[in-house]
């Protein structure tokens, strides 16, 4: 296989799926009596700054969750719980900084670290419960999300001030806020400065997995753990280990609007990172830069849709339609590419053994290339 | 062997013994259950933690989770996990909403199955005729799903009467029974107060008035379900396709029809689940109105060792502590921890017994925490009792995991013309 036929298969199922989850939609539209091209129409407008800024931001945080999923998911490892062990990091750490303990950007730094090993901690439960007890991590993370919203709740109660509807923890001191990157002139937000934490969590995620033994064990034990058990991985300890390593990911989803916006937890948290990350995970193939463009998708077309209403009279709640039908079509494309490459495979080896001749073993190869 | 009837002879006759040995045990729990249940209540005055409204919502609780549960166990014994039952259900609860509204309770349960359905047959088909992963493919169909129906809740609820775009119309109730002559004399012996007698009797009470016919519908698709998979050829080739599906494809089995059944009927389960809720457990479809009971269903059936009887002492160990949270849940709740403690500690000497120590030492430790709380407070806090069901369902699996078996090729990859 030539190298352009290759990166043809590569786009070939992020491409199929959008195109197929764009039809879906437009045909439950036309269901419902809605207008398929005003919707495309809203949604394919180019933003404005101020929306592109949104997506930024939006992709930014949905990157660092998608991460958190990737790590567990390159092991076959489903850390359904990202959204609890951000919400249980993003208070901690709302918590911690607010002590002022140290001063400016310190605060910052060990803020952060404090976010890392609480996510790291709630997911380390999962972890502990898999490992000694062998209870399966999909319904313990699952489990822990909702115990995580109760007990933020109530710690929130034990510790904040109420202001207005809602209650908060006291305020990070202002020398250790982070302050937004004016990327863009003529907008009224800004770029979160800590969505550089995107950029320095998915490089280092790029390293450790393709550069470090920790990384080809976690690959090797997601690939077959027959094999890597064989090789001397210590699958307990790597179930251990990446389940923190995603913990502590999922704790740093918080941290850009904590420093950049809000400067304290409230009630009024956004809900549903977690699980979008999970999908922005499964759209990117859990590959650095492909979870960057799912991230990006996903956020775009959560910015573009808010519009829906007003201009094309279409309930904004299509576009988590789309969303997961996006995530269902590509893990199907991939699928179908994948045994469609197989099969391509199998026949230029065939090629090439009957080209060889009949003089080798030609019978028995081709025989189990054609089972 | 020989004198074992002709038509199930093998299956049949290794069943019967386990069976029998395990429905004296499940008496047995229960009544142990039951006494300490009423011992806390006379030691502990929390009267409701067995009144019959308590029991009544334990079971309104548990019926969704059991049918839940109950798809689950479709899927998962033909050997594909489901963890889209979340979803399912969002499509059964959306399902009964529309189709109750327009045509009636019995109609809205159909139309909650087709709904449901539906996502099941999503799921197989990226399942079974793709080979998508399991978890993938469920994570993408609760997405999908919980997208759906808020969208088209907000298309077909705005504008009738009562309706919005977040919630249905308030809808007409499933009709009850009630066995004549029972409920007055039951529910004055339970006012009594008396030690078990009047445990016994609310929980009488519960069972035979006011029992809306949604539960006995489901109660007898679990005890049909149990029929079907253990006691004919077709629940032998579908747990076959589950336990070993090259070997059921040697025997002539096609497995991918068995797998593409059961999991779309594993969604019909999870969306009647969704029309218990919509329509006996509250009066109308609301956004969000499963809040996870999909994924508590999917643990009280692992909770329940892949079985019927299991899953459903596990929704209602679930149901339970639901109701007793939503009936004076800090009273309840807190007597509850007496329980907890106790039972914690009679499993520490267990395991201490059997040579156990570090799980002796865990449990004794947990258990004296428990205790430690229940003396030191009065009461829990709302936000404790509503982690109940959550905390319960780890701790239970916590201990029970080690005994649990799952179906041999659960969540594998199957693709025909493999076998060999």
């Amino acid at each position: 296989m030539n190298i352009l036929r290759r990166t043809a298969l590569v786009l070939a199922a992020p491409v199929l799926a959008i195109v197929v989850a764009g039809l879906l939609t437009s045909i439950v539209l036309l269901t419902v009596g809605d207008s398929p091209a005003a919707f495309w129409e809203t949604i394919l407008s180019w933003p404005e700054n101020r929306s592109l800024v949104n997506i930024i931001n939006e992709a930014s945080v949905l990157y660092l969750s998608g991460l958190a999923a990737a790590v567990g998911f390159r092991m076959n490892l489903f850390n359904i719980g990202v959204e609890g062990q951000y919400r249980v990091a993003t208070f901690a750490a709302a918590l911690f900084a607010a002590q002022a303990f140290l001063p400016g950007v310190l605060n910052t730094v060990a803020t952060i670290m404090v976010a890392m090993l609480a996510g790291a901690a709630w997911a380390g439960i999962a972890a502990v419960l898999r490992v000694t007890r062998g209870v399966s991590e999909v319904i313990s993370t699952i489990m822990l999300n909702a115990i995580a919203v109760s007990m933020v709740a109530y710690l929130l109660r034990r510790t904040g001030s109420r202001e207005g509807q809602t209650i908060v923890t006291d305020t990070i001191p202002e020398s250790s806020w982070v302050p937004g990157l004016p990327l863009l002139p003529d907008s009224v937000t800004e770029v979160y400065g800590l969505a550089i934490l995107a950029v320095i969590a998915g490089v280092a995620f790029s390293v450790v997995l393709n550069r470090t033994r920790f990384g080809f064990d976690l690959r090797a034990t997601g690939q077959s753990e027959s094999a890597a058990v064989a090789s001397g991985v210590n699958v307990k300890r790597m179930v251990l280990y990446s389940m923190l390593l995603s913990g502590a990911v999922a704790g740093l989803i918080g941290m850009p609007n904590l420093f950049g916006v809000s400067h304290n937890y409230g009630s009024t948290i956004q809900t549903g990172i977690g699980f979008a990350g999970i999908a922005v995970a499964l759209l990117g193939r859990n590959h650095p830069l492909g979870i960057a463009g799912g991230a990006l998708i996903f956020a775009y077309l959560s910015e573009q849709a808010n519009p829906l209403g007003i201009l094309a009279g279409i309930s904004p709640e299509i576009i988590a339609v789309m969303q997961g039908v996006v995530v269902l079509c590509v893990v199907i494309a991939y699928e179908v590419v994948r045994r469609y490459r197989d099969r391509l495979e199998q026949r230029s080896v065939a090629e090439a053994l009957d080209a060889s001749g009949p003089s080798g073993s030609g019978g028995s190869p081709t025989k189990e290339v054609t089972a | 062997m020989t004198v074992s009837p002709p038509q199930q002879p093998e299956a049949s006759a290794s069943l019967v013994k386990p069976t029998t040995a395990r429905s004296y045990r499940i008496w047995l729990y229960i009544g142990v259950l039951l006494v300490a249940l009423s011992t806390t209540r006379v030691f502990t005055g929390a009267d409701d933690i067995t009144s019959a409204g308590t029991l009544r919502a334990a079971m309104i609780a548990a019926i969704p989770i059991a049918l839940a549960g109950l798809g689950g166990l479709w899927s998962e014994r033909a050997g594909v996990v489901n963890i889209g039952l979340e979803g399912m259900m969002i499509l059964g609860t959306l399902g009964a909403g529309y189709f109750t509204y327009h045509y009636g309770v019995w109609v809205g349960l159909m139309g909650a199955a087709l709904f449901g359905a539906v996502g099941g047959a999503l799921h197989a088909l990226a399942t079974v005729t793709f080979g998508v992963d399991h978890i993938v493919s469920g994570v993408a169909i609760n997405i999908i799903a919980a997208g759906v129906a808020s969208f088209l809740a907000e298309a077909l609820f705005t504008g009738l009467p009562g309706g919005g775009p977040t919630q249905s119309p308030s809808l007409d109730r499933p009709p009850t029974v009630t066995i004549p002559g029972l409920d007055g004399f039951t529910s004055d012996l339970a006012d009594k107060g008396w030690f078990l007698v009047s445990d016994l009797a609310a929980l009488v009470n519960a069972l035979t008035a006011r029992m809306s016919l949604f539960t006995l519908v489901a109660l007898l698709l679990i005890f049909g379900t149990g029929w079907l998979l253990w006691r004919t050829s077709f629940g032998l080739r579908l747990r076959s396709c589950g336990e070993s599906p090259w070997a059921a494809e040697t025997l002539g089995v096609n497995v991918y029809r068995y797998k593409f059944i059961a999991v779309t009927m594993s969604g019909v389960f999870a969306g009647m689940g969704g029309a218990y809720l919509a329509l006996v457990a509250s009066s109308g479809y609301q956004n969000g109105q499963t809040g996870g009971r999909g994924y508590i269903g999917l643990a009280a059936m692992i909770f329940g060792n892949w079985r019927p009887t299991g899953l459903l002492t596990g929704s209602l160990l679930f149901g339970y502590t639901d109701a007793a949270r939503l009936r004076s849940g800090g009273e309840s709740v807190h007597a509850l921890l007496l329980i907890v403690g106790v039972a914690l500690l009679a499993v520490a000497v267990w395991q201490l017994l059997r040579g156990a120590r570090v799980m002796a030492a865990v449990g004794a430790g947990v258990g004296v925490l428990a205790l430690l709380w229940y003396f030191s407070t009065d009461t829990i806090p709302g936000d404790f009792t509503q982690m109940t069901p959550y905390v319960t369902t780890m701790l239970v699996l916590a201990l029970a995991s080690q005994q649990l078996r799952m179906p041999a090729a659960d969540g594998l990859r199957y693709r025909r013309g493999e076998a060999g």
